[in-house]
């Protein structure tokens, strides 16, 4: 069987591994450079029997995505930064109330309205800490389309698994490249369904007690057990309360059930990082620039890697410490003023080795922008 | 068809905040408030069981229980249905 | 079944002060709810912040307690993913009319079938008595100490302009007539609307001097009249009370049904 390529956009790829993922539900609002998602979305949809809703601006859609999902659904909303800004309470409210959705989330400049056409990393600490209140949150990316592919789908096995909102943090170049994907076969990469509660109707099922495994296993609405889904702090059953204990324990379980498992989420690529004097770290589409830099240095002889990080959040210190605890420097390749760099520093032995290689003009930051550091690393001047 | 009977005016005096509607309302004034604030019926005996004071109040805190009083015709008549 | 057997129990008495009219809301609803013979399996309310959002709270239906405004954007997903269930979203004044007004009017363009309660009270009583868009010029409240200079807007009037399919007024004084037209909202297979003036005697009430909160009630008596009345001819101040408008009108999710159907036969 011949396989199935196709040569799209990196929007339609996330549509595609959507549906693969068993997306049927999906809300949205238009905004460059995301828009593409929700317009193959209108198409593909309903053509799987889902459905597709515009609505009247970011904030419905991320609220009828949690209702949608609420009646055992895998839903999805798509934005870029203004919209993901007024996702944030709705955000917050899934994380709260452990509902499962996936926020994409196709960076553009900022701040503000900012350049909706440019390329911009910017928002790596307002997918950690946009929301308000002590919290956790998984946020993955990826630099090509068979990794968008593949990460997409793992939002939507992450969002089941630990019951929460999970963030795809693309950027504008992966959004709209065009590139070749090869579709995965049904069945390649495995799904997460959601997890049923097994309690039979007329005995007390408890929708936020977790299991000992940490897992949650839900209820429909319209199914026999009525419960109840609240903002607030909430008992096991999902009423309000404002007992200490209850407060104290819903907090510690809504971080750490993505906290405890930090190596179980982290998803990384790497690159000659064995023998690497230099490494670069890098994500999203800057990967891109630093993998050709790193494999036309190497094909010179010099010690350099590459480790892209495909999930920032729950941001992989120890995995990042132990990748660099042998290197000399590390050139951390982004489009913003900093951002990832900010946790690379905590994470390694000698934060004194870390440099930026960024560029925050609106352009691609392409090889020899990051070339340009490591003649200044090494020395030589631009 | 019978007469609609007063039983009994069930007052629960741990959900009723004594905001006093059923006793403005009442047509027949046959609720008041006691010493604590909590609605009773005071003279049961007048109630047409319209049940506005039940309907009307916020705290669901009242129930008209009611009974038809049925005359022996239509006593006879069921029984002949069956 | 009871009009108890509806409601959790165990929440009892609720936080509501004494006299307020969401109270009598819960009451006439509940009732509604019981004459038409519903299953609670098939109800699912969704709120948002403020006393009225509290109404979840005490039923014992699916009940989603969501974001101050969000309540119509959270049920319009819960009911497009299974339209076979109820959503009834009851808000209060501020919460659908200020923070919400965009989901409300955009709702009531598409016609999806629900039924929007709004529990106009006309002020925000969770937070201690602020104008709402509701209060109207002239009044007080603890953010117009020196009157307020706000306009109100005429909800069902709002809402018929923007597309609702059924839209109805009532008061917590007209507690038969409640019931009644929640009944016809809750049948109704499109957008439903129903305004229920609401008694706030703790804070609009205090502010505005208009006594208990019967007091308020017989001003609800007084004040309004049903739809073309001759009263209404003579004084054209009356509230009109009644139902609106009652009309078919495809409904949003059998039109997405028929979408569907097209997008998978190609077309």
């Amino acid at each position: 069987m011949s396989k199935n390529v196709k040569f799209i956009q990196g929007n339609e790829v996330c549509v595609e591994a959507a549906l693969y993922a068993g997306l049927d539900f999906f809300a949205g609002y238009p905004i460059t450079p995301s828009t593409e998602i929700a317009e193959h979305m209108s198409l593909r949809l309903p053509q799987t029997g889902g459905k597709f809703l515009q609505m009247e601006d970011e904030i419905a859609s991320i609220c009828a995505i949690v209702g949608a999902s609420l009646t055992g659904h895998k839903v999805m909303t798509a934005t870029s930064g203004p919209g993901f800004s007024l996702m944030q309470e709705g955000l917050g409210y899934a994380i709260m109330t452990e509902i499962p959705c996936v926020i994409v989330n196709v960076q553009r400049g900022g701040p503000s309205t900012g350049l909706p056409t440019g390329p911009s990393q910017g928002d790596v600490y307002q997918a950690r800490w946009g929301v308000h209140g002590d919290h956790a949150i998984i946020a993955l990316t990826a630099s090509n389309h068979q990794d968008i592919f593949s990460i997409t789908v793992d939002a939507f096995n992450m969002a089941e698994t630990y019951r929460t909102p999970v963030i795809l943090l693309f950027d504008e170049v992966v959004g709209h490249m065009r590139e070749r994907l090869v579709v995965p076969e049904p069945e390649e990469i495995p799904l997460v369904e959601r997890l049923r509660t097994s309690v039979k109707a007329g005995v007390d099922y408890h929708p936020y007690l977790p299991r000992e495994d940490g897992r949650l296993p839900m209820s429909d609405f319209g199914g026999v057990h009525r419960y109840n889904v609240t903002g607030l702090f909430h008992d096991m059953w999902g009423f309000p309360s404002n007992n200490s204990g209850v407060t104290h324990g819903l907090l510690r379980h809504l971080v750490d059930k993505i906290k405890n498992n930090v190596e179980v989420i982290t998803r990384f690529k790497e690159y000659y990082l064995e023998d690497a004097e230099c490494i670069l770290i890098s994500y999203g589409s800057s990967a891109r620039s630093a993998l050709h830099v790193m494999e036309n240095r190497r094909s010179r002889g010099d010690r350099i890697g590459l480790l892209e990080l495909q999930s920032l959040w729950p941001f992989p210190y120890e995995l990042v410490r132990k990748k660099c605890a042998n290197a000399k420097h590390i050139v951390v390749v982004e489009m913003n003023m900093g951002q990832v760099i900010r946790a690379v520093k905590r994470a390694v032995d000698h934060p004194d080795r870390v440099v930026l290689a960024n560029r925050i003009d609106g352009f691609f930051i392409n090889p020899t922008d990051i070339k340009n550091i490591l003649r200044l690393i090494q020395g030589k001047g631009v | 068809m019978g007469k609609v009977k007063l039983k009994e005016h069930i007052i629960n005096r741990e959900w009723c905040k004594g905001c006093g509607i059923c006793v403005h309302f009442c047509p027949k004034n046959v609720l008041e408030l006691d010493e604590t604030d909590k609605g009773v019926a005071v003279r049961p005996e007048d109630c047409i069981c319209c049940k506005l004071c039940e309907l009307r109040c916020p705290d669901l805190a009242i129930e008209v229980l009611t009974e038809t009083e049925t005359s022996a015709l239509v006593k006879s008549e069921e029984a002949a249905e069956v | 079944m009871a009009v108890k057997d509806y409601i959790r129990q165990r929440f009892f008495p609720h936080i509501w002060c004494p006299g307020c009219g969401h109270g009598i809301v819960l009451n006439a609803l509940l009732r509604a709810i019981d004459q038409l013979g519903m299953s609670k399996n098939e109800i699912v309310m969704v709120s948002g912040i403020g006393c009225s959002s509290r109404i979840s709270g005490y039923v014992d239906f699916h009940t989603l307690h969501t974001l101050h405004g969000r309540a119509l954007a959270f049920a319009t997903g819960v009911k497009m993913s299974m339209p076979e269930l109820n959503v009834i979203v009851p808000m209060g004044d501020g919460d659908a009319l200020a923070i919400g007004g965009n989901h409300f009017i955009h709702a009531a363009r598409r016609n999806i079938a629900m039924t929007a309660i709004i529990m106009n009270n006309r002020i925000y009583g969770m937070t201690g008595g602020q104008y709402s868009p509701l209060s109207g010029y002239g009044t007080r409240a603890t953010t117009a100490p020196y009157l307020n200079i706000d306009h109100d807007f005429d909800i069902a009037e709002m809402a018929m302009a923007a597309g609702a399919s059924f839209v109805a007024r009532t008061t917590t004084y007209h507690v038969r007539q409640m019931a009644d037209i929640l009944k016809e909202a809750i049948l109704h297979e499109g957008f439903s609307v129903v305004e229920i003036l609401s008694q706030c005697p703790t804070y609009f009430g205090r502010k505005n001097k208009m006594g208990s909160a019967a007091d308020m009630m017989e001003m609800f008596k007084k004040n309004t009249t049903p739809i073309g009345s001759e009263a209404k001819k003579e004084n054209p101040d009356l509230i009109e009370r009644g139902i609106f408008v009652q009309k078919d009108v495809p409904e949003y999710c059998s039109e997405y049904d028929k979408l569907i159907e097209n997008a998978m036969k190609g077309q």
